[in-house]
């Protein structure tokens, strides 16, 4: 079977999401379809699917022009998709979500849930997925719900399976089955097209790659005459730094002293075991660890949004552990949250008045009760110049940015006091190849500048360029605490995956 | 799981045992300061010709004691598996304390009383099935009362001028109508779900109350004037003693409510239909990226909701009263909503909610010609005191459908 899309055109009020595109994909192949946050895969994936329809354009089937107006349409011409966020029930088991829509059905209309058992057993056999059919899905694993969204999609018997995004949430080893879950896919005779932002990803998996800008596909390439920083380049649309550039740290004193700390949960889970490190001016410490195994919290231990239940954080020789948010700040820490929407921003507040929530209070911007809205405007403008915030007007709500433009705010509202540690959570979450390299550049410039940072990402080649040490994060507890000049990564992800590579010592 | 010693218990699990513990005790202080009080035998009739009787006093000191007991257990070691079997014993020996204590010297119909249980829980359990229907297609419905009150008020007219089927039939739609309402407003306009369901509570409060003032009761014989259904003995079932007055000598509505319990278990847990509908009420996205169309199935289960909530008020009218008065329902719809806390949106448990909060008013009603000494004004208000305890201290924290309340729009 062959898929083509052609010309296909989708309008947004004010955007043009895709603009023309064209592609195709064919059975027995991988199409890796890449590009920035923004640059339109996701809108092209949903008019594929059948969830938007596109405004010009068409779709063929083996070259015959189809139309899909609904996720149905698409399913029953053999279209499968794997979302980024998986779309499964938490609450119901393995079985009761794959059968969903196509349910086998004895008299009157009853589930017969036995044959949607076999069923499972079946497709997870062939392609040797072990899954356990009446497990529920809120207590499986990530990489295993991802398995259970691959047999959803291959019961439906798709010839064509879209993944978006699917390795953003997995460990690096789980990564490897991934790909060999593709590669007998592709051996099966079915087609995969593989969404992704991650430029060694789409190299090593893909047959052909596409690159999206902006709304249009402005490249093809073959994964054996081209390289990363070709690819990079046209996504970006420009040259990119793709490696951190930074010089040897030279760590002083100690800032930062976290000492046994130990977080629990309102019904009784540890999330963070007895957690005791420091970071030292003039050096960036990395977390490394899979979503999930205490670094949000251990986070929000030290920005002061969560109590620890046990343990010291002492601030440059002040022990802040029971100090408020602000109380924190104004000792001098900068925090970069993980959710930019939810805990970084006011995003319908404009970017002046975001840009001085964590200084209003302070004599420069106010006086008593009254705001000096003309300072805070003029210093906002002086950021917007200064962090590379590419908006038209700074009195406009922060909604209406990008993702890497808003996270610029929040990176020029944090970084641009006078402090003495920084704590970035996932610092490039979600955010386009350019802006990353910015934001990189801003994190080390600080090092220099003296500050300690604390970096928080779940991107591990993001930690082990960004830093001058590395811990890794497993169930709550620190499980290493390395130099990444010294280990691999596939070292590292033995660590995250809460095992020891061998020869390592304790 | 496979713990073999030493069960895994939270903090809130512990927090939980102990204040069980201390209601223990309370119930105990209960037992020994107040049902002591009244001496003289208490006649229980459980047949035409048979009764039991229990000393109060005796009954009282000998419970209060126990109690004490039970308490310690459960403060001391907890029961383990057990202590929902100690709770459940404890609370109904408490309750039959109270009842001796209540009609010391004299003697009632405890069959009487709990045949009046089944039968009053019928609109509590229809609402509730209702409110699962509702919520577990992810629309929030505390509209239910304004479907109970509309549906009586309607069925009693359409019965007076027809007959009793018409009458109920009537009533139905009527449900059917005010879900439509929520519906369209809810689903297709995206309104908030909890106003458009307050604004339907009290336009059917408003509606039924005009026309009950100035339709009604100047037609009184006409239009408000009815003999309700009469109970219908299920033979050799009902010849069961105890048992069989209770459950199979009743009328139309209560099987029917027993009918539809069973079908919204069958329906919700072992058909495609249920299985879709769970679905979108926990996570309508995953449904709808498989082709599931999620308006539409929630369109068709509120109708649905509302249809069965029309049963229910009819059951005013037709099933037990023979007439409408102003808001004959008094806040039904609410212990319905209630019901189905109780039963965490399970039919079968929303069913033991509503003859539990049926129990507290039938109690209400026999109690009444006791001189207890309790002011009739708190009898009264038994049932929604029952309803408060019963929702905040012993179900805890529930898990209610997760998509509950919120819009679906395809992308």
């Amino acid at each position: 079977m062959k898929f083509e899309l052609r010309g296909i055109t989708k309008r947004f009020p004010g955007v043009v999401a895709n603009d023309g595109v064209n592609l195709h994909v064919s059975t027995g192949e991988v199409l890796a379809l890449i590009g920035e946050n923004g640059a339109g895969k996701s809108t092209l994936m949903n008019v594929l699917y059948g969830l938007y329809r596109a405004d010009e354009g068409e779709l063929l089937i083996d070259g015959k022009p189809s139309h899909f107006s609904s996720p149905a349409d698409a399913i029953a011409a053999g279209i499968g998709m794997v979302h980024q966020h998986f779309m499964l029930v938490p609450v119901m088991t393995v079985a009761e979500n794959v059968v969903l829509g196509v349910e086998p059905t004895g008299r009157f209309g009853s589930l017969d849930i036995d044959e949607a058992r076999r069923m499972v057993r079946e497709v997870s056999d062939k392609y040797s997925l072990e899954l356990d059919p009446d497990a529920v899905i809120e207590d499986l694993s990530v990489g295993v719900r991802q398995r259970v969204e691959i047999v959803k999609v291959l019961m439906r018997d798709a010839k064509i399976v879209v993944f978006d995004e699917p390795t953003a949430v997995l460990t690096p080893s789980e990564i490897l089955e991934f790909f060999e879950i593709v590669r007998s896919l592709v051996a099966a005779g079915r087609g995969v097209i593989f969404i992704t932002h991650k430029l060694k990803e789409a190299l090593s998996v893909a047959d052909r790659i596409n690159v999206l800008r902006r709304g249009k596909v402005v490249g093809e390439a073959l994964p054996k005459n081209t390289s990363e920083s070709q690819i990079a380049e046209m996504m970006v649309g420009r040259a990119v730094q793709l490696v951190v550039d930074k010089t040897e740290a030279v760590p002083r004193e100690s800032m930062l002293d976290v000492r046994n700390v130990t977080v629990v949960e309102p019904d009784g889970r540890v999330v963070v075991d007895d957690v005791t490190f420091e970071v030292r001016v003039g050096e960036i410490v990395g977390v490394a660890g899979v979503q999930g195994n205490g670094q949000t919290e251990l986070v929000e231990a030290i920005a002061g949004l969560r109590r620890a239940a046990s343990g010291s954080i002492v601030l440059g020789g002040r022990d802040i552990t029971t100090d408020s948010p602000r109380e924190r700040h104004e000792a001098g820490m900068a925090h970069i949250p993980e959710d930019r929407q939810r805990q970084g921003l006011v995003t319908d507040l404009s970017i002046v008045e975001n840009l001085v929530l964590t200084r209003y209070h302070d004599s420069e911007f106010s006086s008593g009760i009254r705001m000096k809205w003309d300072v805070a405007k003029t210093r906002a403008k002086e950021l917007v110049a200064a962090y590379d915030i590419r908006t038209t007007d700074p009195a406009q709500p922060a909604s209406t940015l990008s993702g890497g433009n808003q996270q610029k705010v929040i990176v020029a509202r944090e970084l641009s006091r006078e402090i003495r540690l920084a704590v970035a959570a996932q610092p490039t979450r979600g955010i386009d190849v350019g802006s990353i390299e910015y934001v990189h550049a801003q994190i080390v410039k600080e090092r220099d500048a003296g500050r300690a940072v604390l970096v928080v990402s779940t991107e591990l080649d993001e930690v082990m360029s960004l830093a001058d040490r590395v811990l890794v994060m497993y169930r709550g507890r620190i499980v290493a605490d390395v130099d990444p000049k010294k280990v691999s990564h596939m070292d590292i992800g033995l660590y995250m995956a809460g095992s020891r590579p061998s020869g390592a010592v304790a | 799981m496979t713990t073999t010693q030493g069960i895994v218990i939270s903090a809130e699990q512990r927090k939980r045992a102990r204040s069980v513990g201390i209601t223990y005790l309370v119930l105990a202080a209960v037992c020994l300061l107040v049902f002591t009080r009244r001496a003289g035998d208490a006649g229980f009739k459980i047949g035409e010709s048979s009764q039991f009787t229990l000393p109060a006093q005796g009954f009282g000191w000998a419970l209060g004691i126990v109690l004490v007991a039970v308490a310690a257990g459960q403060l001391l070691r907890g029961y383990g598996k057990l202590s929902n079997v100690v709770l459940a014993l404890a609370t109904a020996a408490f309750f039959m304390s109270f009842l001796a204590w209540a009609a010391a010297g004299d003697s009632f119909s405890f069959v009487g009383m709990l045949q009046d249980t089944v039968s009053r829980s019928v609109p509590i359990t229809l609402g509730a099935i209702g409110g699962i229907l509702s919520e577990r297609s992810g629309v929030i419905n505390i509209s239910i009362e304004g479907m109970l009150l509309a549906a009586a008020c309607t069925s009693a007219i359409g019965a007076s001028l027809t007959n009793l089927w018409i009458g109920t039939l009537v009533g139905v739609l009527t449900g059917v109508a005010l879900a439509a309402v929520l519906a369209v407003m809810s689903i297709r306009y995206k309104v908030d779900q909890v106003i458009v369901g307050f604004a339907i509570n009290f336009f059917a409060l408003g509606v039924t109350s005009f026309v009950s003032f100035r339709v009604l009761v100047p037609n009184r014989d006409t239009m408000n004037n009815l003999l309700p259904v009469m109970p219908i003995r299920i033979p050799l079932l009902a010849d069961i003693p105890f048992i069989g007055q209770i459950l199979f000598d009743q009328t139309i509505f209560v099987y029917f409510s027993f009918v539809a319990v069973a079908l919204a278990t069958w329906g919700l847990y072992r058909t495609k239909w249920g299985l879709r509908t769970r679905a979108i009420g926990e996570y309508p996205r995953a449904a709808g990226t498989l082709g599931v169309d999620v308006n539409k199935l929630r369109y068709r289960n509120l109708l649905l909701a509302g249809a069965v909530a029309g049963v229910g008020g009819a059951w005013w009218p037709i099933g037990i009263v023979g007439r409408f008065d102003q808001n004959i329902t008094n806040g039904r719809g609410f212990i319905a909503l209630a019901a189905v806390i109780f039963g965490r949106w399970h039919p079968v448990g929303a069913l033991c909610g509503a003859l539990v909060f049926a129990l507290s008013e039938a109690v209400r009603l026999k109690i009444g010609n006791f001189d207890t000494g309790i002011p009739s004004e708190f009898l009264i208000m038994a049932p929604y005191v029952v309803t408060i305890v019963v929702v905040a201290g012993f179900i805890g924290a529930s898990r209610a459908p997760k998509a509950a309340g919120q819009v679906y729009e395809d992308q």
